[in-house]
């Protein structure tokens, strides 16, 4: 399916939580969406018949220094056609809902994500830190982080 | 040096041959009978955490053949002399470095293997997460430039610090 049939569908179900379809010079390209459908437009980008996006190939957190955002990319094994979700959110408070209900690899990704930039995932099954140590201070990607001194009496 | 023997005691004569009654001869030879034991079965604990540790399991597979050092490896600190710390350490791992080390018996060496365990290397200059040397954690007896080094190199990791075995003085007084 073409990406601008794709948005339109999307647009047609759910209105006004599909926000724009950026597809100049890249692929796949992205549907803008608001954070807080995102997980419903997952469920259905999965279960559609003409859809069947059924592997989560990567979702990550982007530092846009005014604000954030979370980049899911999708594929259909049986349709073989690629779509990216991609959601903005604020600098303050950066969260939106899990989608590892829909799509279970989720739950790293999003953990990673939350690592390293703060993100929160609401209704996530398991949130914690997975590659830094849990008593890490800070989200190192953030464009603002500041290194810390030491860490447990080593030097950082 | 040499021990008067009491007044009036009865001295047994020298066995032909031995070196006499002075007492820093056995004792030179216990150290140089014990430092050849240790520098001959280095057993050493396998940390390889990056690249460098594929070239460790190089220099202990058939090719290059460690075990002729008397160098063979072990997966339990409890029954290593020799940690090789091949590899990027990280902040996390640094605590279970630590740990595996402290549980290690005396005497204990360790050689770090490659740029990451001596300095950080290609990680020094921007990492929040990289542990910028292993010397921070642990005391290091020899450092194995390269990244990686070539399993040549880490052989003569290994012969420097059995020359550094063999001088180490355990019984005499040190000079």
């Amino acid at each position: 399916m073409e990406s601008q049939a794709l948005f339109d569908a999307v647009k047609a179900k759910f209105g006004d939580a599909a926000l724009e379809l950026q597809d100049a010079g890249f692929r796949p390209a992205f549907v803008v969406v608001a954070p807080a459908s995102i997980a419903d437009i997952a469920r259905f980008l999965r279960d559609d018949p003409a859809m069947r996006f059924d592997s989560l190939m990567c979702l990550s957190g982007v530092d846009y220094k005014d604000r954030f955002a979370v980049a899911c990319h999708l594929y259909s094994m049986s349709h073989r056609h690629a779509i990216g979700l991609k959601a903005y959110l604020p600098k303050e408070t950066p969260s939106l809902p899990s989608v590892d209900a829909v799509w279970p690899a989720a739950n790293f990704m999003e953990r990673e994500t939350f690592d390293l930039y703060g993100i929160v995932f609401e209704g996530s099954k398991d949130l914690r830190r997975i590659l830094l140590p849990e008593d890490w201070e800070g989200h190192p990607l953030r464009k603002d982080y500041k290194y810390p001194e030491s860490y447990h009496g080593i030097k950082v | 040096m040499s021990r008067e023997p009491a007044k009036g005691a009865v001295v047994p004569p020298p066995a032909p041959g031995s070196p006499g009654p002075e007492a820093h001869v056995m004792v030179g030879s216990a150290d140089m009978f014990v430092n050849w034991s240790r520098k001959s079965s280095l057993w050493y604990l396998l940390f390889a955490t990056a690249c460098c540790g594929i070239e460790l399991m190089q220099t202990g597979a058939s090719r290059y053949d460690l075990d002729r050092f008397g160098a063979v490896f072990r997966a339990s600190p409890r029954q290593s002399d020799l940690m090789i710390v091949a590899g990027t350490v990280t902040h996390k791992m640094a605590e279970r470095l630590k740990r595996l080390y402290d549980q290690m018996p005396d005497p204990k060496f360790v050689i770090s293997m490659g740029s990451c365990a001596n300095t950080g290397g290609p990680f020094y200059k921007d990492s929040y997460c990289v542990v910028k040397g292993v010397d921070l954690l642990v005391p290091v007896d020899v450092y194995v430039p390269g990244c990686p080094p070539r399993p040549e190199a880490l052989i003569d990791g290994i012969l420097q610090l059995q020359k550094i075995i063999e001088k180490t003085r355990n019984f005499a007084k040190k000079v």
